[in-house]
């Protein structure tokens, strides 16, 4: 079991759930609550270091009564050591958690992927968008269990939807440019961005 | 901070008879002749799409930049071209049919891949594998970190002008895929691995074959080096281009030659050994700078440094079998199944049913050609995975793009994208 | 050349020989230049893209048949060669590049996953590229190898050579999209679709 596990304790109390071991890991389950003070404690604290976020990514079980879990598997370059941590969230409830991209930039595509797959909403996360799936997929989240392997739709709708699609319309005005001038567009434009409206390439015209 | 102010400037004064903006905006005011001034263009900028069907976006990934004349300002990437459900379909398999599938996800390195996955498999099942099975996957391995750094050698070297060593390095992967060819019948998506084993053991002229290779190979990247290392072009194209300090780099937690060339020096194979890589003599380049010409560096020398590690493992290759003795793990011999009811059963049971694994999670990291591949399997105790999921380290690089090519020219975006060596199989998923 | 065309209907009576003859000779003229100088583009996604770099590469080296330009532009390509799996993202994109090259123009699907989906019968991939394009040579395999890419080139060329200027029916069109946005019927394109072999039992998970 590894050491971090005692001093989180120490240090976090009841914020920090049950510590278990499989293959060789240390798993240890924290409060969503408090996850980016424990994360900010675990990078910073001289003794702990873990100053590389190996991955993050999610977890839910064919059991239904299981919680949805996010999972975030750290790595102490200095130290070679590695501690996985666990949030659990409750399927029924509301999916959200704190961004850890403030602390590591390297979780900004991550916990995209994550939104994308599961449906997992991270509060402060700066560009929060569908990553691999385009921004107007409709079926759902691909990798929760109630998503049939197949999709939603039939086949012959799912070509008819995908060729539908603009190759061009794939991304947001708000990401691009204008995004700086937000402030002196028009409030009729500016309501439109607000209801998401994706735009073509500006100048295309 | 208003970026699109030219389209008002035009409009205003300077409209000819159609309404069109005049060219040239000069009028005569009180007898004199007046200067408008042109509208100026600083400020403005371009925006310009990248693929996603593009040559040197190397697949199918698309770019947006934004352009202030030739100066990227900002680059948006943007996934999903290649999305293929990989971990979705992982959780309908059972492990054995997965290692297909870890193929065709770095379709580069795909031996690599296979033994990436069935450590894993293997760490959740509580398998130690065979001392020839161990030497053999490492064989794998390097012979999967040489073709794919041919690959980014010979793809780079074109999108910054130079052909030959494409054909170079090309060749040379030819000559591997002759060896996997032999090996296990398929060129590029060779499934090579099984949990607990390998697919099938290397064939008589294999050692001899590989020797070969090992003795006369050297000699391809010595002509590389000699073609590109100070070359003028190469040269200038890449050093101080897409520069990561390594504080960056750990922060973006960059992995393999992308973390290393910024200066950290941290291996999978050195600092979390698997397959006994602790017991091999060979070292790890660590560049300084951080550019792309130093990632180029350091994968050429990972290149020798693979070789010698294959030297070495030749050497050592110890007689023995290459499957666990566990037959609820691998397959009977055919002619077994075939006369032993005890050996038909085990068949039959694997066939339908699968291996189970126990209740658990693990993860194997690997050193990848492209950085530390992970594999986290959970399970809950039947034959297929609850979740599979791949660390995938091009993915995890690609996401320092913008930060690398901000403030450098739209040519050298292409160096810098070439130097992260993506492979968007892997990227998607 | 149209003038001979119109001759040819205006007789309605079995052509002469010597006409037939000329027109022989022109196809062979006009279909050897095409069928030798093809110009690929490809389209490559994934695996088989590898593949396909090595038929590019020294050993088989494609520029053999005629194909040593790569126009990596549509404008400027007669084959679309899809090396490589589909997903539904890239299905427009595809389209859109088919539709930017000019007639004639002839297309082959490298490998299982752009003929047929191949292992990946999941949410993201479209299971088959004839389902958005239409296609002239499969070429199987999981990659082919460079060997099958250069064998479907040569049929490709087979092809190329049966077909006639001067011949109504067989001419290539263009096929847009019908309205609902589809190439094919919607019952035909699940039918397609639809699982076979060995993915038709594997649905469920655990």
């Amino acid at each position: 079991m590894n050491s971090s596990v005692e001093a989180l304790r120490a240090t976090f109390g009841s914020a920090i759930g049950r510590a278990i071991e499989s293959c060789g890991d240390t798993i240890v389950y924290i409060d969503p609550a408090k996850l980016p003070e424990v994360m900010r404690w675990l990078r910073d604290t001289p003794e702990q270091h873990y100053d590389y976020l190996v991955d993050v990514t999610a977890v839910e079980y064919r059991d239904r009564e299981r919680p949805l879990e996010v999972v975030y598997n750290l790595r102490s370059l200095a130290r070679r050591t590695d501690l996985r941590i666990k949030v659990e969230l409750d399927p029924q409830g509301d999916l959200t958690l704190d961004s850890v991209v403030p602390l590591w930039r390297g979780a900004d595509w991550l916990e995209r992927e994550v939104y994308d797959m599961f449906g997992i909403t991270f509060r402060g996360h700066p560009d929060l968008r569908r990553i691999l799936m385009w921004d107007t997929y409709a079926e759902g989240y691909p990798l929760r269990k109630d998503f049939p392997l197949r999709g939603r739709f039939s086949r012959a709708e799912q070509v008819r939807q995908a060729l539908a699609a603009n190759p061009e319309a794939h991304y947001s005005m708000e990401e691009l440019s204008i995004a700086q001038a937000y402030d002196e567009l028009p409030p009729d434009m500016q309501e439109r961005l607000r209801r998401g409206e994706r735009a073509k390439i500006p100048y295309s015209e | 901070m208003s970026k699109r102010t030219v389209d008002l400037e035009l409009a205003t004064p300077g409209l000819d008879a159609q309404g069109r903006p005049a060219r040239i905006p000069l009028t005569v005011a009180g007898g004199e002749v007046e200067r408008q001034h042109e509208p100026t263009l600083d400020g403005e900028h371009m925006l310009m799409n990248i693929g996603p069907q593009h040559p040197a976006t190397h697949g199918v990934l698309r770019l947006v930049v934004e352009l202030d004349g030739e100066t990227v300002v900002r680059v948006i990437p943007h996934l999903g071209y290649l999305h293929s459900g990989f971990e979705k379909l992982g959780e309908y398999r059972h492990y054995n049919q997965i290692i297909p599938l870890t193929d065709r996800t770095d379709y580069l390195s795909p031996m690599a891949n296979n033994v990436g996955f069935a450590l894993a498999a293997e760490a959740l099942m509580g398998i130690e594998i065979t001392p020839r099975c161990k030497v053999l996957r490492l064989i794998a391995c390097e012979m999967s970190r040489i073709i794919s750094h041919m690959v980014w050698l010979g793809t780079t070297s074109i999108d910054l002008g130079a052909f030959t060593p494409f054909l170079w390095a090309f060749q040379e992967r030819e000559r591997i895929y002759n060896l996997q060819e032999m090996w296990t019948g398929a060129r590029l998506t060779t499934s090579v691995t099984r949990v607990g084993g390998m697919m099938a053991d290397i064939p008589d002229q294999f050692v001899d074959g590989l020797r070969r290779f090992t003795e006369t190979y050297p000699k391809t990247l010595h002509e590389i080096d000699r073609v590109l290392t100070r070359n003028a072009v190469w040269v200038g194209r890449t050093q101080g281009v897409g520069v990561m300090t390594a504080d960056e780099a750990i922060n973006y937690a960059l992995s393999g030659p992308m973390l290393r060339a910024s200066g950290v020096p941290y291996d999978v194979r050195k600092d979390r050994p698997y397959l006994d890589y602790e017991t091999y003599d060979f070292d790890v380049p660590v560049g300084e700078h951080g550019d792309v010409y130093d990632r180029y560096l350091v994968r050429l020398e990972e290149c020798h440094q693979s070789n010698r590690i294959l030297m070495q493992a030749l050497d050592r290759l110890p007689d023995g079998p290459v499957n666990v003795s566990d037959p609820r793990v691998i397959l009977p011999a055919k002619s077994r199944a075939m006369n032993d009811m005890e050996a038909m059963i085990y068949h039959f049971k694997q066939v339908m049913e699968g291996v189970k694994a126990p209740v658990g999670e693990a993860y194997a990291g690997i050193e990848n050609p492209k950085g530390e591949l992970g594999n986290y399997l959970v399970s809950d105790g039947t034959a297929k995975p609850v979740r599979w999921r791949i660390r995938p380290p091009s993915f995890i690089n690609l996401a320092a793009l913008p930060k690398m090519a901000e403030g450098h020219l739209l040519s050298d975006l292409i160096a810098i994208n070439a130097s992260v060596d993506i492979v968007m199989g892997e990227v998607d998923r | 050349m149209k003038r001979v065309l119109e001759t040819k209907e205006v007789a309605g009576q079995s052509p002469n020989y010597l006409l037939a003859k000329v027109q022989d000779l022109i196809d062979w003229a006009v279909n050897s230049s095409r069928a030798n100088s093809l110009w690929p583009m490809p389209f490559g996604t994934a695996c088989c893209a590898i593949e396909f770099m090595a038929t590019a590469a020294s050993r088989y080296d494609f520029a053999r048949f005629g194909m040593e330009r790569q126009a990596f532009s549509p404008r400027q390509a007669d084959v679309l060669i899809c090396a490589g799996r589909l997903p539904f993202k890239l299905a427009p994109v595809i389209r859109r590049i088919y539709d930017q090259m000019p007639q004639p123009k002839w297309v082959i699907s490298m490998g299982a996953c752009a003929s047929s989906g191949g292992i990946f019968d999941n949410y993201a991939m479209v299971q088959g590229i004839d389902t958005i394009v239409p296609v002239d040579v499969y070429v199987p395999g999981c990659p082919p190898r460079p060997e099958g890419l250069l064998y479907g080139v040569l049929l490709l060329h087979k092809k190329i050579k049966g077909e006639s200027l001067f011949d109504r029916a067989p001419r290539r069109e263009e096929q847009p999209l019908d309205e609902r946005g589809l190439r094919l019927p919607p019952e035909q394109i699940n039918e397609i679709s639809e699982p076979f072999g060995n993915s038709i039992h594997q649905f469920r998970s655990a």
